[in-house]
């Protein structure tokens, strides 16, 4: 149990790195509250892995510093940094049994053998491999390799930390809900800290109390999934996030008025940002109305996914989506209007904030 | 996809038949042939039935061989094999030093067998020989020629120094297959160096070490050249191994009979002990 705090953190992996595009991993600063349950979220070569070996210690970062409850252990092997990971590939040692492989990480520890027994039994139990614990962990199925993988990092009680990478890929979506909801429940009787990886948008949402959301070596957003999902910080997490993502349109900006492609929107506010910065427009599909009155646009495809339609359409030379409810009717000249609260204004891919409400100056 | 079955296939293996049938099966059955017959020149043969086969299993001079050789398997098995899988741990795994290492180690095994025994022979004498000589320079009695021990300890070194680099290779060549996810993962995990080498590196390496066993095994139980070169089999008979009192059974004293039965019958103690350490070795696998 631990928080931990890594203080600009920077990571190349090869030598003499230079420009920013040398480094896997750019700049997180960032602290995980102890006890957190935490979801890392982005896509394949982000740096997921590079920032979870960091944390464990199996990596030393180029810069920066780490500190485990305001202790610096930037220096101090994994060994002694007190942290379970779980790999992204599933690690078993082949000649051991299944009991034998998660009694290991804790006989290594010269835990107490009924100590061992216990801990071990109960892990069997919630991986669902008691009927094999005295089998060699050989001839084991993908899927149970990857469970004996995850069992291993759950079995020492007293960690700081688990680090989680993607452990549940092979594993069936029943099983998965169910093993998700015993990492729920260890997660709550522990009080580990906990970092997830994941690729899988609904796993981290429905895991995690923050969703830390990864691109290109950087955090670019830490936030609850209402945060994500409404105010998206960058226009990769708006796209990233929500299914289908966040429409993206090229605008030009004049005090409070946009101007998308020759349709003007009023904003509520004046959003400020340096000069010759390339300005965006953010809107969720879900936030789109479409009826007879607003903006044209011209209907391409409707996708019907059950209690609701995507509409794919052209808005402003553009494609868009739009989510429509099952039954909501799709007139022959459509129109659409955003909802002003829902729309979002990026300057440079970062969200432009918007408590500058409009004053007297527009 | 449908299969199709005709016998064209044979004709593909025919040349590599006849290439095996001549290089081994016709010299084998003329070894057979010779081995149940007597002979006294002209061309003219006797059978001689299992007489040459009982003679050889009942003389001393077949088991003190058979003796010497199994000693002398079972000293360089017991050195080089630790030895290699030791080098073999140490040696870098990226970077510069791997080719280094790579071509070094392959050195030994570039030599030929009798080269490496007149390397010996003239390294060890004590009139010219930087190692006889430096050593009877600095007052250790040492001399090949006439002392046992002496005979003993220097073919067990050049065979080291021979042939330590094939098991190195193979034991390298298992471990580099690991992937770095294991290490990592006993990191974690807490092992300490012996249970990574236990639990993680040994089994990895078993496969290989299975194939290094035997191929030592089988090299070392056939050894020839290398004493012939260096002790000639001496001093007294104390270096003769079965391959060199088979060569003098055969040429020097020309009883192809004998000859013939000891040469198959030291075929079928090869072929029986590489079968033995075979089977116990994938079996010992299989039960896990
Ligand atoms: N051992 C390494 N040596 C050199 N570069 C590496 C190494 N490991 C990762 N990288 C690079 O660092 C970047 C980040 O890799 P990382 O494995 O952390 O990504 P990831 O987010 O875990 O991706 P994935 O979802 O595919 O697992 C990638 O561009 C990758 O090519
Ligand atoms: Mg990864």
């Amino acid at each position: 149990m631990a928080r931990i705090n890594l203080d600009h953190i920077r990571h190349a992996y090869g030598p003499n790195p230079k420009k920013p595009s040398d480094y896997s991993l750019k700049e997180v600063h960032h602290e995980w509250n102890d006890g957190g349950a935490y979801a890392l979220l982005g896509p394949s070569g982000c740096g997921k892995t590079t920032l979870l070996n960091i944390i464990s210690g199996l990596l030393q970062p180029s810069e920066g510093k780490i500190l485990f409850d305001g202790k610096d252990v930037t220096n101090l092997s994994t060994q002694d940094r007190n942290i379970a990971q779980v790999f992204q590939f599933p690690v078993i040692y082949d000649t051991m049994t299944v009991y034998d492989n998660l009694a290991f990480p804790l006989r290594n520890r010269h835990v107490p053998e009924t100590e061992v027994d216990r801990r071990v039994t109960e892990i069997l139990e919630m991986i669902g491999l008691s009927d094999r614990a005295r089998k060699k962990a050989q001839g084991l199925t993908a899927d149970q390799k990857q469970k004996i993988s995850l069992g291993r990092g759950l079995v020492r009680s007293d960690v700081s930390a688990i680090l989680f990478d993607e452990p549940l890929t092979v594993i069936d979506p029943h099983m998965k809900w169910v093993l998700r909801s015993q990492l729920k429940r260890l997660h709550k009787q522990f009080g580990f800290t906990m970092v997830y990886v994941t690729h899988d948008q609904t796993e981290a949402l429905t895991f995690a109390d923050k969703v830390v959301v990864m691109y290109d070596g950087e955090i670019v957003q830490i936030g609850t999934p209402a945060e994500l999902f409404e105010k998206p910080k960058h226009t990769f997490v708006g796209y990233f996030i929500g299914s289908p993502g966040m429409n993206v349109l090229p605008a030009k900006i004049d005090g409070s008025s946009v101007d998308l492609d020759g349709q003007k929107i009023a904003l509520s506010f004046a959003p400020k940002f340096s000069a010759g910065a390339k300005t965006e427009l953010g809107i969720r599909p879900e936030f789109i109305r479409l009826g007879r009155e607003g903006m044209p646009v011209t209907i391409s495809k409707v996708e019907d996914i059950g209690r609701q339609k995507i509409v794919r359409a052209s808005f402003a030379n553009r494609p868009i989506a739009i989510v429509v409810h099952e039954d909501g009717e799709i007139p022959a000249e459509p129109k659409v209007t955003f909802d002003p609260a829902a729309i979002n204004i990026y300057a440079d891919s970062w969200r432009v904030p918007d408590t500058s409400l409009v004053g007297g100056e527009a | 996809m449908e299969k199709t079955w005709n016998n064209k296939a044979w004709f593909m293996v025919l040349p590599v038949l006849v290439l095996v049938a001549f290089s081994a099966v016709i010299p084998l059955m003329t070894v057979v042939n010779y081995s149940v017959q007597d002979t006294f020149g002209n061309n003219e043969f006797f059978w001689a039935g299992t007489d040459w086969f009982i003679q050889v299993l009942q003389s001393d001079r077949f088991w003190d061989a058979l003796t010497r050789n199994l000693i002398f398997s079972g000293i360089i098995l017991a050195i080089e094999i630790p030895l290699g899988i030791l080098i073999a741990l140490n040696m870098p795994k990226k970077g510069l030093g791997v080719p280094v290492c790579l071509v070094l180690m392959s050195l030994p095994l570039l030599i030929p067998w009798n080269v490496v025994g007149t390397i010996w022979q003239v390294f060890g004498r004590v009139d010219i020989g930087l190692l006889g000589y430096t050593l009877d320079a600095i007052g250790v009695p040492y001399n090949y020629v006439n002392n046992v021990f002496d005979a003993w300890v220097t073919l067990i070194v050049m065979d080291i120094w021979h042939w330590t680099s094939l098991v190195v290779l193979l034991c390298y060549a298992g471990l580099v297959s690991i992937p770095d996810a294991y290490y990592q993962a006993a990191k974690i995990d807490g092992a300490s160096r012996w249970a990574v080498f236990r639990y993680i590196q040994l089994p990895k390496m078993k496969r290989v070490l299975l194939i290094a066993f035997l191929l030592r095994f089988m090299d070392s139980f056939m050894i020839y050249t290398e004493p012939f070169v260096v002790t000639g089999g001496g001093p007294g008979n104390a270096t003769t191994f079965l391959s060199i009192d088979l060569v003098k059974t055969a040429i020097g004293q020309f009883d192809l009979g004998p000859a013939a039965a000891l040469s198959l019958i030291y075929f079928l103690i090869i072929l029986l002990l590489s079968w033995i350490f075979y089977t116990v070795m994938t079996n010992s696998d299989a039960q896990s």
